[in-house]
């Protein structure tokens, strides 16, 4: 089981808590724990990342084991403290101005 | 009992605002969707409960949300707010907020760039939903004005969205620059006799007409005057702001452009100015009084650099005439100090009798007039900035 933090607005926008968790079947890498969290929560397709491009939306930013991987690839494969559930995969948006 | 739904569009969430006829003592209902730039909510001609709403966010994209109840819920059209009902209902989950360029042969002209600020082609990104525009016999069919600039219609309730494309691809389209608020997309207009017929208008492109549905469209700005382009009379490249018509007159346009109030009584074919007597000409909205066809109604601001009113007096402009001749009026709205802008979509009218005018300022004022804009009292003072302000009669 994964665990996800998602922010305010998209917390609103799926009708759930701050974390949610869902099921990634082999290597947990960003963009599994995405298909897989939009499978459950269809409402935030688009929002995280592109519809067609599926790029990651410009102020959007993941982080994993306190380590910013918003860059890393989206099918490397995380730490494993993500993928045995011991702490959130985050998602967060970017922080602009003060 | 009959009754008015004001439906109120602000940068921090939707409000809906509600009287009885008499247009006097007002519940507010709201925020909606807070923390959200909502540019428009706009309810069906034929079934006052089906409202849209375009739900927008810098960081988080896109999202068009619809109530079949008037307001009081809301869900993206084939997105159950239920999760797990969503997954299994069969749905095309998450496609509502789904607004993808036509580039398909079928279209005919795959567009990919248009003019940036700086004169150089620039790929076209959709960014928001400006403007969204019921059809006027069916409520599962919507239009969407977008950014940067085309024309959606979904005829599923929202569900699935698609490009009219022959109006981004017309030849002119290469040459469609950005306003100052972007390249958007932001008033359709639909003739009301004539199902063929769209009006649409584009920052800064200028006014397009189709007369087969959407489906080619034309450069209608002949007449149009405008000292910032390099061709102050070119085909396309006028900062249209706004056009308006009355229901039973659409053949006569009225149009408030980045500068010049200007008329058409040829279905846009030809333009001339009306601006006579007006304090500024330039301004954002323009709407037309429900039951006199030659009544219209402005907000004078002060120029595309100040966007405050003259003076710092809000007032609104009346013309009975059609144009040329306008009276302030200033009865009820600040004749001092007052700084604030009214946007292009944050004026709209009421259909009762004596018909009721409403703006919304970026200071979040939503003024209300019952008596044709006679007097004006604020409904709510304190909102977010207002961008868009539609009104219901419900019967």
């Amino acid at each position: 089981m994964i665990r996800v933090v998602l922010p305010h607005h998209l917390q609103t926008l799926a009708r759930c808590d701050r974390e949610v968790t869902v099921i990634v079947d082999g290597v947990v890498t960003q963009r599994r724990i995405l298909d897989a969290l939009e499978a459950r929560y269809p409402m935030l397709r688009g929002t995280i990342r592109e519809h067609v491009t599926l790029q990651r939306r410009p102020r959007i930013r993941f982080f994993a084991n306190s380590e910013d991987v918003t860059h890393d690839s989206p099918d490397a494969e995380l730490p494993s403290s993500i993928a045995s559930g011991e702490l959130p995969f985050m998602i967060v948006g970017a922080v602009a101005g003060g | 009992m009959a009754s008015i739904r004001v439906l109120v569009g602000t940068r921090k969430g939707a409000f809906i605002l509600t009287s009885d006829s008499k247009r006097k003592k007002w519940s507010v209902d709201g925020p909606h969707f807070a923390g959200w730039e909502i540019y428009h909510v706009k309810g069906s001609p034929v079934d006052p409960d089906r409202i849209y709403a375009s739900q927008t966010s810098s960081w988080f994209g896109q999202i068009i949300q619809r109530s079949d109840d008037g307001g009081k819920t809301w869900s993206q059209p084939g997105s159950d707010g239920n999760a797990e009902k969503a997954a299994a209902s069969g749905m095309p989950q998450g496609k509502s907020n789904m607004f993808v360029y036509d580039t398909s042969d079928k279209s005919g002209k795959p567009l990919t760039t248009h003019q940036w600020y700086d004169g150089t082609q620039h790929p076209w990104e959709f960014a928001r939903v400006w403007h969204l525009e019921p059809s006027l016999d069916d409520p599962d069919t919507c239009y969407a004005g977008v950014e940067d600039a085309a024309l959606f219609r979904t005829t599923d309730g929202g569900v699935t969205w698609h490009e009219l494309a022959g109006l981004r691809g017309h030849e002119t389209g290469p040459s469609w620059a950005p306003g100052a608020g972007g390249m958007c997309l932001h008033t359709i207009v639909l003739d009301p006799t004539n199902k063929s017929r769209i009006f649409c208008a584009i920052s800064a492109a200028g006014a397009f007409r189709s007369d087969d549905s959407g489906t080619t469209w034309k450069p209608i700005n002949v007449g149009l005057h405008s000292e910032y382009i390099p061709n102050p009379t070119a085909e396309v490249g006028h900062c249209v702001h706004r056009i308006a018509i009355h229901p039973t007159n659409p053949n006569t346009l009225f149009m408030q452009k980045h500068w010049d109030v200007m008329r058409s009584d040829d279905g846009g074919d030809s333009w001339r100015e009306v601006s006579g007597n007006l304090p500024s000409d330039f301004g954002f909205p323009i709407t037309v009084h429900a039951h006199d066809p030659e009544t219209i109604y402005v907000v004078p601001i002060l120029s595309d650099s100040l966007h405050y009113p003259p003076e710092g007096k809000l007032r609104v402009y009346r013309s009975r005439s059609g144009g040329e001749e306008w009276e302030a009026l200033t009865k009820g709205l600040p004749q001092e100090h007052c700084y604030v802008n009214v946007l292009r979509d944050a004026m709209a009218v009421d259909t009762a009798k004596p018909c009721g005018i409403y703006f919304g300022t970026t200071g979040g004022q939503v003024y209300a007039s019952n008596d044709e804009g006679d007097s004006w009292d604020a409904i709510v003072r304190d909102l977010p900035a207002v961008l868009s302000i539609e009104v219901q009669n419900i019967s």
